[in-house]
C-alpha cells in the first residue's frame, strides 16, 4: 500500500511540479475550447450547406466526412506535423492538432445535424411552405428547433470523446497537461505527476460527461 | 509541375513503400491481433456490466455511474501511459507492452460499450421481462435469450460506431511503442527520411474502416426510417 | 366431504407502492378446475392481485399459495413454482425476434430444460390447441393481435401449468378479434384448466365463470356465482359499477 501511494499519490513529488502540470492545464482548456468552438460550428456549416442538396457540393461534403471519420485522430496529426514539412508547409503543433480534432469533430457533428435535419417529417417541410415561408425561413423556424431536442444528446457524447483527443497533442510537442506530466514522470522517476494531469483531465471532462447523462435521461422522458 | 514532383516523392513513393513494406504488413498483423483481442474484450465487459445494472442494485448502479463515467472522462492515451509506467513501477517487473495495452482499453471501452448496452436494454418494453420470467425463466436466462437477442439489435448502429472507435484508438498504443501500425509508420519514417509510409498506414487505416463507416451510415438510416 | 386443496390460495393480501395502497387485505381462494372471474373499475387492484398469485408483485403482506406450497416462504425456487402457473398478458408481450414456435419452446427448453425436439414438438401440439399449428413459423409482427394473443396463451399452457392467469387478455385487441381468443379459452375451461380471469368481458363471465369477484378500491367487494353478481348485486358499488358497464 505505501508502494502504491508512493508511486502514485507522492505529495512531495506533486506538489514540486503542479505549477508546471497547471500551465498544461491551460493549454489543454484553451485547445480544447477551441475545437469545440470550431468544429461544432464547422459541423454545423457543413450540414447546412447539405441542406441545399446540391448533388457536386454534398458529394464533396460525404467524402469529407467519411474521410474524417474512418481515420484515427493521431494518424491525421502525425500526418500534418510529421508530413506535410517534406512539402514545405511547417505548421506548430498546436494548429496542426487544432486544425486535425476540428475536422474530426466537424465529420461527425455533420453527421448528427444532418440526422437531425432528415428526421424532422416532410409533412413539417410542406406545412411551413404551404404558409408561404421560404426554404431558409422554413429551416431555421420550423426544422432546426426540432432537430435540435433530437441532436443534443448524440452531440454532447461526441463532442466529448473528440475532445478528450487534445492529449494526442503530447504526440506532437504542444506544451498540454499531458506533454508536461510526462516530462515531469521522466525527471521525477514517479508516476504522481501522471496522476495530477487525470486529475486534471477529470476536472474537466467529469463534469461534462455527468452533463451529458442528465440531458440523455432528460430528454428520453420527453419522448 | 515541380511542386507535383515533390509532392509524388514525398507523400507517394513507390520505391520508398517497396522497401518499407515489410515492416508495415507486420505492423498491420499487430493492430489486427489488438482489434481481436480488444473489441470482444470491451463488449462482453460492457454487456456485462449493463447485465449488472439491469439488476437495479442502487449502491451497485451508483458504482458502476461512477467507474463507467470515470473512464468515458479520462483520455484514453493518459490511462494508456498510466498503465504502461505505473504498473512496472509498481511491480517493480516489466509487464508485456500487449497486455497493458489490452488492459487499459478494456477499462475504457467496456464503459463506452457499457453504456451502449445499458441504453439497448431499456429500450426493451417491461413486458418481455414479465413474460419470461412468468414462464420460469432466470432473471440471467431471460436477459440472454429474450432481452440482449433484442437489445443488441436495436443498439447495432451505436455497437458498429464504438467499434469503428475502437479500432481508430488502438493506433494511440504506438505512443507507448507497441509496434502497431501507426509505430511501425513512424520508424520507417524515420528510416527512409519522406512521407510515404505515413501516407500508407493513412491509407491502410482508410481501407480497413472505409466500408465500415459505409455500412454505419447505412445502419444508421435504416434505424431511422424504421422508426 | 373431503377438503379439496384449492390450487391458489392468496391470503390477507396487502399492497403498497410507495403511500399508494393498492391491496388492503383480500383473499382469493381458487379450486381446481374452476374460473374465477375478477371485475372491477380501473386502479381497483384486480391486475395487481393477478400479479401477486406468482409474484411479478411483491405482497406487501399476506400469504401466497399454489396447490398448498407457500411461494411467499423465504427460500422458495420462484422459477420452479412460476412454471406451474401459465401468465397471459394484455399486451401479449411475445417475444418479436422469436417465431411462434420460438416462443413456446423457449421455456421448454431453457426451465425444463427438454431437448430441442422435444420442445418442439410439445411447442406445436400446444400451437394446435389454440388453432395455430400453421403458424408456427410466423414471427408475432406478421400476426393479427387475436393470433399473438394465442400464440402468448400456447406459450403459458406448453408449460403443462396448475393455474393459468388472465391479466385483462383481450382489451388490447380490436372487437372483431376478440371472439377467437374467448373461443380458447372457452376451450381451455371444457379442458378442465383452472383459471383466473381479470376482464371487461362481462358476457364471457356470465357464460363461462365459476364464480365472479367484483373489486373496487383495493378490495373484493362482492364475490359470488354469476348469475348472483349479475342478476341481484347486493352492493351499490357493485350495482352502479355494472351500470356503467351495461352503459356502454
Amino acid at each position: 500500500m505505501d508502494v502504491f501511494l508512493d508511486e502514485f499519490f507522492n505529495a512531495e513529488v506533486m506538489l514540486k511540479y503542479l505549477p508546471e502540470i497547471i500551465d498544461g492545464f491551460w493549454v489543454t482548456l484553451w485547445l480544447a475550447f477551441l475545437v469545440v468552438v470550431s468544429g461544432l460550428t464547422f459541423g454545423l456549416g457543413l450540414a447546412l450547406l447539405r441542406a441545399y442538396q446540391n448533388p457536386v457540393v454534398n458529394a464533396a461534403i460525404i467524402l469529407f466526412v467519411d474521410l474524417f471519420r474512418a481515420l484515427p485522430p493521431l494518424v491525421i496529426i502525425i500526418v500534418g506535423f510529421f508530413g506535410l514539412p517534406f512539402v514545405g508547409i511547417r505548421l506548430s503543433g498546436f494548429l496542426i492538432s487544432w486544425l486535425s480534432l476540428t475536422c474530426v469533430l466537424a465529420a461527425f457533428t455533420e453527421e448528427i445535424y444532418w440526422a437531425g435535419i432528415t428526421s424532422v417529417n416532410k409533412g413539417q417541410w410542406e406545412a411551413a411552405r404551404s404558409t408561404g415561408l421560404g426554404f431558409g425561413g422554413t429551416l431555421f423556424f420550423v426544422v432546426i428547433p426540432q432537430a435540435i431536442r433530437m441532436t443534443i444528446p448524440p452531440l454532447t457524447n461526441r463532442t466529448i470523446a473528440i475532445t478528450k483527443n487534445t492529449a494526442l497533442a503530447s504526440v506532437v510537442a504542444v506544451p498540454e497537461m499531458l506533454t508536461v506530466a510526462q516530462t515531469s514522470l521522466a525527471y521525477a522517476a514517479n508516476t504522481s505527476p501522471l496522476t495530477l494531469a487525470a486529475a486534471g483531465y477529470l476536472l474537466i471532462f467529469f463534469p461534462l460527461t455527468m452533463l451529458s447523462r442528465w440531458i440523455e435521461t432528460r430528454f428520453a422522458w420527453k419522448r | 509541375m515541380v511542386e507535383w514532383e515533390v509532392i509524388r516523392f514525398s507523400f507517394f513513393n513507390l520505391e520508398t513503400l517497396q522497401e518499407i513494406w515489410p515492416m508495415l504488413w507486420r505492423g498491420w498483423l499487430m493492430t489486427v491481433q489488438l482489434c481481436v483481442a480488444v473489441v470482444p474484450l470491451g463488449f462482453f465487459a460492457g454487456t456485462i456490466l449493463a447485465t449488472i445494472y439491469s439488476l437495479r442494485i442502487k449502491s451497485v448502479n451508483a458504482a458502476l455511474i461512477v467507474y463507467v463515467d470515470f473512464f468515458r472522462s479520462v483520455p484514453p492515451l493518459v490511462l494508456l501511459i498510466y498503465v504502461t509506467y505505473g504498473i512496472p513501477l509498481l511491480l517493480g517487473a516489466d509487464i508485456d507492452a500487449f497486455v497493458a495495452v489490452l488492459f487499459a482499453f478494456t477499462l475504457n471501452s467496456s464503459s463506452y460499450f457499457g453504456e451502449i448496452v445499458r441504453a439497448g436494454i431499456e429500450s426493451i418494453p417491461k413486458g418481455q421481462m414479465e413474460a419470461a420470467r412468468s414462464t420460469g425463466l432466470t432473471t440471467l436466462q431471460a436477459m440472454r435469450y429474450v432481452i440482449l437477442p433484442q437489445a443488441l439489435k436495436n443498439v447495432a448502429p451505436d455497437l458498429t460506431s464504438n467499434t469503428i472507435e475502437l479500432i481508430k484508438a488502438t493506433s494511440i498504443a504506438s505512443v507507448v511503442a507497441l509496434p502497431e501500425l501507426l509505430r511501425m509508420g513512424r520508424v520507417a519514417q524515420g528510416l527512409v527520411y519522406n512521407a510515404t509510409p505515413l501516407i500508407a498506414v493513412a491509407v491502410i487505416y482508410l481501407i480497413m474502416l472505409w466500408p465500415m463507416v459505409r455500412l454505419l451510415s447505412r445502419l444508421e438510416r435504416r434505424m431511422m426510417s424504421s422508426r | 366431504m373431503a377438503r379439496v386443496e384449492p390450487v391458489v390460495e392468496a391470503l390477507a393480501i396487502h399492497k403498497s407502492f410507495g403511500d399508494l395502497e393498492v391491496l388492503k387485505g383480500v383473499n382469493l381462494t381458487v379450486a381446481p378446475q374452476e374460473l374465477v372471474f375478477i371485475i372491477g373499475p380501473s386502479g381497483s387492484g384486480k391486475s395487481t392481485l393477478l400479479r401477486c398469485c406468482n409474484l411479478l408483485e411483491e405482497p406487501s403482506s399476506g400469504v401466497v399459495k399454489i396447490t398448498g406450497e407457500d411461494i411467499t416462504a423465504a427460500g422458495v425456487d420462484i422459477n420452479q413454482v412460476r412454471q406451474r402457473i401459465g401468465m397471459v398478458f394484455q399486451s401479449f408481450n411475445l417475444y418479436p425476434h422469436m417465431s411462434a414456435l420460438g416462443n413456446v419452446s423457449l421455456a421448454l427448453r431453457k426451465v425444463k430444460k427438454q431437448p430441442r425436439a422435444q420442445a418442439e414438438a410439445k411447442a406445436q401440439e400446444a400451437l394446435e390447441r389454440v388453432g395455430l399449428a400453421h403458424k408456427a413459423d410466423a414471427y408475432p409482427t406478421e400476426l393479427s393481435g387475436g393470433q399473438q394473443q394465442r400464440v402468448a396463451i400456447a406459450r403459458a399452457i406448453a408449460m403443462e401449468p396448475d393455474v393459468m392467469l388472465f391479466d385483462e387478455p383481450t382489451s388490447a385487441l380490436d372487437p372483431e378479434l376478440v371472439g377467437s381468443v374467448l373461443e380458447v379459452m372457452r376451450e381451455l375451461r371444457k379442458s378442465g384448466m383452472t383459471m383466473v380471469v381479470v376482464s371487461h368481458e362481462m358476457r364471457f363471465a356470465r357464460d363461462a365463470a365459476d364464480r365472479v369477484l367484483f373489486m373496487d378500491a383495493g378490495m373484493v367487494v362482492e364475490e359470488g356465482p354469476p348469475d348472483e353478481v349479475f342478476g341481484a348485486p347486493k352492493h351499490e358499488r357493485t350495482k352502479a359499477f355494472l351500470a356503467s358497464v351495461n352503459g356502454h
